[in-house]
């Protein structure tokens, strides 16, 4: 084994880049949560966004506009859960998996006839002598936009929670939504709006896999990213910058461990392959062993379904 | 405007008749969805769900559906158990695998013994005791440090899956296979193989473990305590504590419960109509069954209805594939659409649709 | 009519099954204190949230200062000068006091400027308050000024206080009193709705009386005895229970130095709660809403585990034992919440009879259950309790409150307890039902079982209860024969005005 071809900088840089379907889709989810929605559908969103975005952009021959496709698309099918859960008052952890095995085969569908082609290629910003600087030019300043885009979508919605009154009126929704409706909020609205966002972000994860990670199209290609992107909102506490942290060790160990296999570790790629989810089972026990008041940032009315009888 | 009106009581009438009425909303607009791919609707519909049993080729494919439907329905009479409590155990896909390697890494220890009598139950132990481990670890995980079981059991499905391939690639290879992965075919080891017990019927020991657990759920649901206390904290969480209730107890056993039948249906299938385990043995069964699951309405009954019929989706659709060219991935979409239709019908169950004033706010 | 500031004619309202308000009439002058009088399910909150804009009349016609007036949601009825404070607390527990108040304001300013004018009002009006605290972690009361502080923060015309009492101590009360006199004197109309008759004669200048949905009458309540208006209301003469008194027998229940922390992390934790009960006798236990009762209840029927030694049934300690092995010893209880709680909503009545009947009525052998006990156990129910219900096949969150309660009740006295603990019997329960309920624990005491009595309704405490405590934050007051109590004891045994102070007029 050569553990002197890995380079740390170019690991932290490249960890960024696989943090960030995780990114996106962890901070939409947030943001659904936030509302009192727990929507399970994000690994069907993802996948969903993925094979949009990739086949929009194979057809255009534009990156961008894939990744909009890809938006749309996720938060399309987000809508199927939102009509489902909000109108039809169906259960939502059912409603969230059926979202995911419907989003699965829709994909594959979808997807039949770009097996095998390469997307257009996106590049990286362009920050000029930044990008020469030492340590840091590696690190922060030789990225493709979305990893920014990412970084200020977690900025964005911490500020919108925090200091918006929409942001006030979401997280009352997501408290309780009886205490909502009493004061005139139209708790279903919300609602719909924080579904969609979230699948808009899902959509976004899914296609910065399909186009820049990896970058082509396969079938089940999230690969569980979806669900850890759940888990992740819960390691967070509910709270954005901690969805970064969360999402950055998890690209972390995802990084490490395709180093370490390349690096031919004498352990079988099995197990490093399954690392990331054994890591993210431990850190979800250790979130969730040591809750007292932490728990109070979970959303009070999380997953439980609303209907204004007056 | 239409709005909803809580009943007083969920409907009986609408109770059983949802579901029907899902596969027909589904039937519509799956046509649809083969229509856009370019195919007769009406010839797609009538391959998938008319031909396999009444078609020329039915007495081949009819036996088919108790092979595709056993472990549907065995995996989903589990976890209807859980779902009903509220315990979402989604990673029977995991245990199924499980299953599946200790059941195999039993057979396979004793080869080329040839004592049946002995082999095959300790394959259907470890098979169940497999899924029953796997199970545990969200199940402990659960109880001990309140970590949410539908992440930790889903998880765990990308880790056994992993195992599998190592499993295929490393210690459970054939030696005589000149390196190819995958084990030994259990098929061709007379000790160890779940037969057909009846020629060409499909009827093997999987298909009778099904309906043992069938009639076992029925009992357990409407004539045991432990069943009551199941719906009941499905129902009302508080009102279960009060009847003395324990959750965590509950937790463990429907976790197990659902982990156990799972291994079970895998142990059944490699030792069965898969014969080997290999890096591609599952094939989704422990995914089709939340939507058998929630389609047999987490009735024991139903969900063997439910699993019969997802199965005729899965064996038509192999057809239709054959005959017409519709991709597998357009079954697979049709099944996800066929849980959303039956989840947005059961709203009828326990709402009455009102078409009149609206309410303010 | 030219003067009145709100005048409501002919509205009507209907949901499947009930009418709950049928061709109400009244008008409200500004500055005047206006009652709106009813019992339970007389039809005073669908009344009140059709003028808050929450729900919409299916017939006749509303004017505010002579406009008509149509709100089709709450913020435009808050627009126009009408607030109101909700006998269930509109209220966030996880966000800060600010944030709860910008919420029910239309054009809240900035946060710390919103904070600065919190803190001011409060103290104008006596009703100090921290911005930044979360709700949760505050008293009922205190809850119950944000909302006050939230509303007269909007300057409203018209201020509508549904139940504002229900979570007070008698010297809150006062204070409270106060606080709307000197709206008044500013020239705020009030809506002022309750049920209590002698705080209704003591506030109010008018008041209209409903009764199943319609007005049957109004009165100056300073002119009216209380039992004029009972009567109106209720629209029969009221039985008061009665009881043979006798000699309380051994002690049955103790409690000594219970200490409990509560499951939910904005609940009261049990802090040394030492208590007697003896066979025959019944004890009450007052106090506000969320000072202890739940976890009080819990820890009785063993919901939630305690030391074994602090919890003895006939001197056996019981501490430790789970809920179904108290009710094999005879420890029964009725928890508050009948839907979800003391009964599963969507189960039939025979399934809910199983609920806390399986083992004492033998309904289960070998782990299986005796569906045919159980069913002849909630036709016994339902028949000896006079529970309303075509039969024991319906769910139960198809009775009423007052039906279901006296299943709930019911199915606890027929098994025949040693010791009965109650929490909030007759909670949102019409009044012959109320009577009822009360007149079967009265005479479950007679024949000879330990009855405790939780209850935030002192009225009824002071009817059944031999002996009087008050919960408060969790500490359970000395207990005292509740003969001969005053007002002012019990007020201070709930804790007295805690920190409130009276309005600085």
């Amino acid at each position: 084994m050569d553990l002197s071809s890995i380079n740390p900088l170019v690991l932290i840089a490249s960890l960024m880049v696989a943090s960030t379907p995780i990114l996106l889709a962890a901070i939409g989810e947030l943001v659904v949560e936030k509302s009192g929605v727990l929507n399970l559908g994000v690994e069907g969103m993802m996948i969903v966004g993925a094979i949009c975005g990739f086949a929009v952009a194979v057809e255009s021959g534009s990156p961008a506009l894939g990744f909009i496709g890809a938006a749309l698309g996720g938060a399309a099918l987000s809508m199927l859960f939102g009509i489902l859960t909000q109108y039809f008052l169906s259960n939502q952890v059912a409603t969230g998996l059926a979202l995911t095995l419907f989003g699965l085969g829709l994909s594959a569908l979808i997807g039949q006839g770009y097996i095998g082609i390469k997307p257009p290629a996106t590049g990286d910003v362009n920050f000029g002598p930044l990008a020469d600087l030492p340590v840091l030019g590696t690190i922060l300043f030789r990225h493709d936009l979305m990893v920014y885009i990412s970084l200020g979508l977690i900025a964005g919605v911490w500020a919108f929670l925090k200091y918006s009154r929409a942001g006030l009126i979401l997280r009352a929704v997501g408290e309780s939504h009886d205490a909502a409706h009493a004061l005139g909020y139209n708790v279903r609205t919300v609602r719909l709006m924080a579904i969609g966002f979230g699948g808009a972000c899902a959509g976004l994860g899914g296609a910065y896999l399909s186009l820049i990670r990896v970058p082509q199209w396969t079938e089940g290609m999230t690969a569980g990213a979806g669900w850890i992107a759940l888990a992740i909102v819960v390691f967070a506490s509910w709270r954005p910058w901690r969805v970064l942290v969360g999402a950055y060790l998890f690209g972390g160990v995802t990084v490490l461990q395709l180093n370490l296999q390349a690096a031919g570790l004498d352990v079988p790629v099995q197990y490093l392959s399954m690392s990331p989810y054994i890591i993210t089972i431990l850190v979800l026990v250790i979130i969730s062993s040591n809750r007292g008041r932490a728990s109070l940032a979970a959303p009070a009315a999380l997953g439980r379904v609303f209907h204004a009888s007056s | 405007m239409i709005r909803l009106e809580k009943r007083p009581q969920p409907s009986q009438f609408w109770t059983a008749f949802t579901p029907v009425l899902a596969v027909m909303l589904t039937m519509v607009a799956g046509g649809i969805l083969f229509a856009i791919l370019g195919k007769d609707p009406f010839v797609a519909i009538k391959t998938i769900f008319w031909d396999p049993i009444l078609g020329d080729f039915a007495f081949y494919y009819r036996s088919q559906l108790l092979v595709k439907g056993a472990p549907l329905i065995l995996i989903a009479i589990g976890l209807s158990l859980g779902f009903r409590a509220g315990i979402w155990n989604i990673g029977a896909e995991g245990q199924y695998i499980i299953g599946a390697i200790c059941g195999a890494a039993v057979g396979l220890a004793f080869y080329p013994m040839e004592a049946r009598w002995l082999i095959f139950p300790l394959m259907i132990l470890a098979g169940a005791l497999g899924g029953f481990l796997w199970a545990m670890i969200p199940a402990i995980l659960k109880t001990r440090f309140n970590t949410n079981e539908i992440l930790v059991s889903l998880l765990l499905v990308y880790v056994a899956e992993q195992i599998l391939a190592s499993m295929a690639l490393g210690p459970l290879r054939n030696p005589e296979g000149s390196g190819f992965p995958g084990s030994r075919n259990l098929r061709q080891y007379e000790a160890a193989s779940n037969q057909e017990l009846i020629a060409n019927s499909g009827v093997h020991w999987g298909v009778i473990a099904a309906f043992i657990a069938v009639i076992l759920a029925y009992v357990l649901l409407n004539r045991h305590m432990l069943g009551f206390q199941i719906r009941l904290t499905g129902q009302s969480p508080r009102a279960a504590r009060f009847a003395g209730v324990r959750p965590n107890l509950l937790v463990v056993f429907c976790l197990g419960a659902s982990g156990a039948l799972a291994g079970l249906a895998g142990m059944f299938e490699v030792a069965g109509p898969a014969g080997q385990i290999s890096i591609d043995f599952n094939v989704g069964y422990g995914f089709t069954a939340i939507i058998v699951a929630f389609l047999g309405r987490l009735h024991p009954v139903g969900i063997l209805l439910a699993g019969l019929l997802m199965a005729l989706t899965y064996i038509g659709g192999e057809a239709a594939q054959a005959t017409l060219g519709l991709p597998a991935a357009a079954i697979q979409a049709f099944q996800g659409m066929l849980l959303f239709f039956l989840l947005a019908v059961d709203v009828l169950s326990n709402y009455r649709v009102r078409i009149g004033t609206t309410e303010a706010a | 009519m030219g003067d009145s500031l709100l005048t409501v004619e002919g509205l009507r309202k209907a949901y499947p099954g009930v009418v709950a308000n049928d061709d109400v009439s009244f008008s409200v002058k500004p500055g005047e204190v206006h009652a709106l009088l009813g019992e339970n399910g007389a039809g005073k909150s669908t009344l009140v949230k059709m003028i808050y804009g929450l729900v919409r009349p299916d017939a006749g016609r509303m004017t505010f200062e002579g406009v008509p007036y149509e709100p089709s949601s709450p913020h435009e009825a808050r627009g126009t000068g009408v607030a109101m404070v909700f006998q269930h607390f509109s209220l966030f527990e996880a966000l800060n006091v600010a944030e709860n108040v910008a919420l029910g304001m239309e054009n809240p300013p900035k946060q710390r400027q919103l904070s600065r004018q919190i803190r001011e009002v409060s103290e104008t009006y006596g009703l100090p308050l921290d911005p930044d605290r979360l709700v949760g972690d505050l008293s009922a009361g205190e809850r119950q000024r944000v909302e006050i502080i939230r509303c007269l923060l909007q300057d409203p015309k018209l201020l509508i206080m549904d139940e504002p009492t229900s979570v007070l101590t008698p010297q809150e009360v006062e204070i409270l009193f106060e606080t709307l006199n000197k709206l008044r004197a500013e020239g705020t109309a009030l809506l002022y709705i309750s049920h209590k008759l002698e705080e209704i004669r003591a506030l109010c200048d008018s008041a209209t009386i409903l009764r199943l949905g319609k007005v049957v009458g109004t009165c100056d309540p300073r002119a009216s005895s209380a039992r004029q208006m009972a009567e109106m209301m209720v629209g029969q003469e009221l039985h008061t229970p009665s009881r043979e008194m006798k000699e309380p027998g051994e002690i049955v229940l103790d409690l000594a130095a219970l200490s409990v922390k509560s499951a939910n992390p904005f609940g009261t934790s049990l802090k040394n709660v030492t208590l007697q009960v003896r066979a025959g006798e019944v004890l009450g236990i007052g106090g506000v809403a969320g000072n202890g009762q739940d976890e009080l209840l819990a820890a009785l029927s063993g919901e939630t585990p305690a030391p074994s030694d602090a919890v003895k049934l006939n001197g056996q300690e019981i501490g430790h034992l789970g809920p179904n092995a108290r009710r094999a010893l005879g420890l029964l209880a009725a928890p508050e919440e009948r839907l979800g709680h003391a009964a599963a909503p969507d189960m039939s009545l025979t399934e809910n009879a199983l609920l806390t009947g399986a083992i004492r009525e033998d309904m289960v052998s070998n782990g299986f259950l005796n569906w045919g006990k159980a069913r002849s156990f909630a036709e016994s129910i339902i028949r000896e309790f006079d529970v309303r219900t075509p039969g024991p096949g319906n769910a139960a969150r198809a009775l009423s409150g007052g039906n279901l309660q006296k299943f709930v009740i019911g199915r606890e006295i027929l098994q025949r307890p040693v010791a009965l603990v109650v929490n909030q019997p007759t909670w949102g329960v019409d009044a012959s039902a109320a009577a009822q309920i009360r007149q079967a624990l009265l005479d479950l005491a007679a024949a000879g079982c330990a009855v405790i009595c939780i209850s935030q309704d002192l009225d009824e405490l002071m009817e059944i209860s031999d002996r009087f405590a008050a919960l408060n934050e969790g500490r359970l007051s000395a207990p005292k024969p509740a003969k001969g109590l005053t007002v002012d004891e019990i007020g201070l045994m709930m804790g007295g005005a805690h920190d409130l102070e009276v309005a600085h007029v």
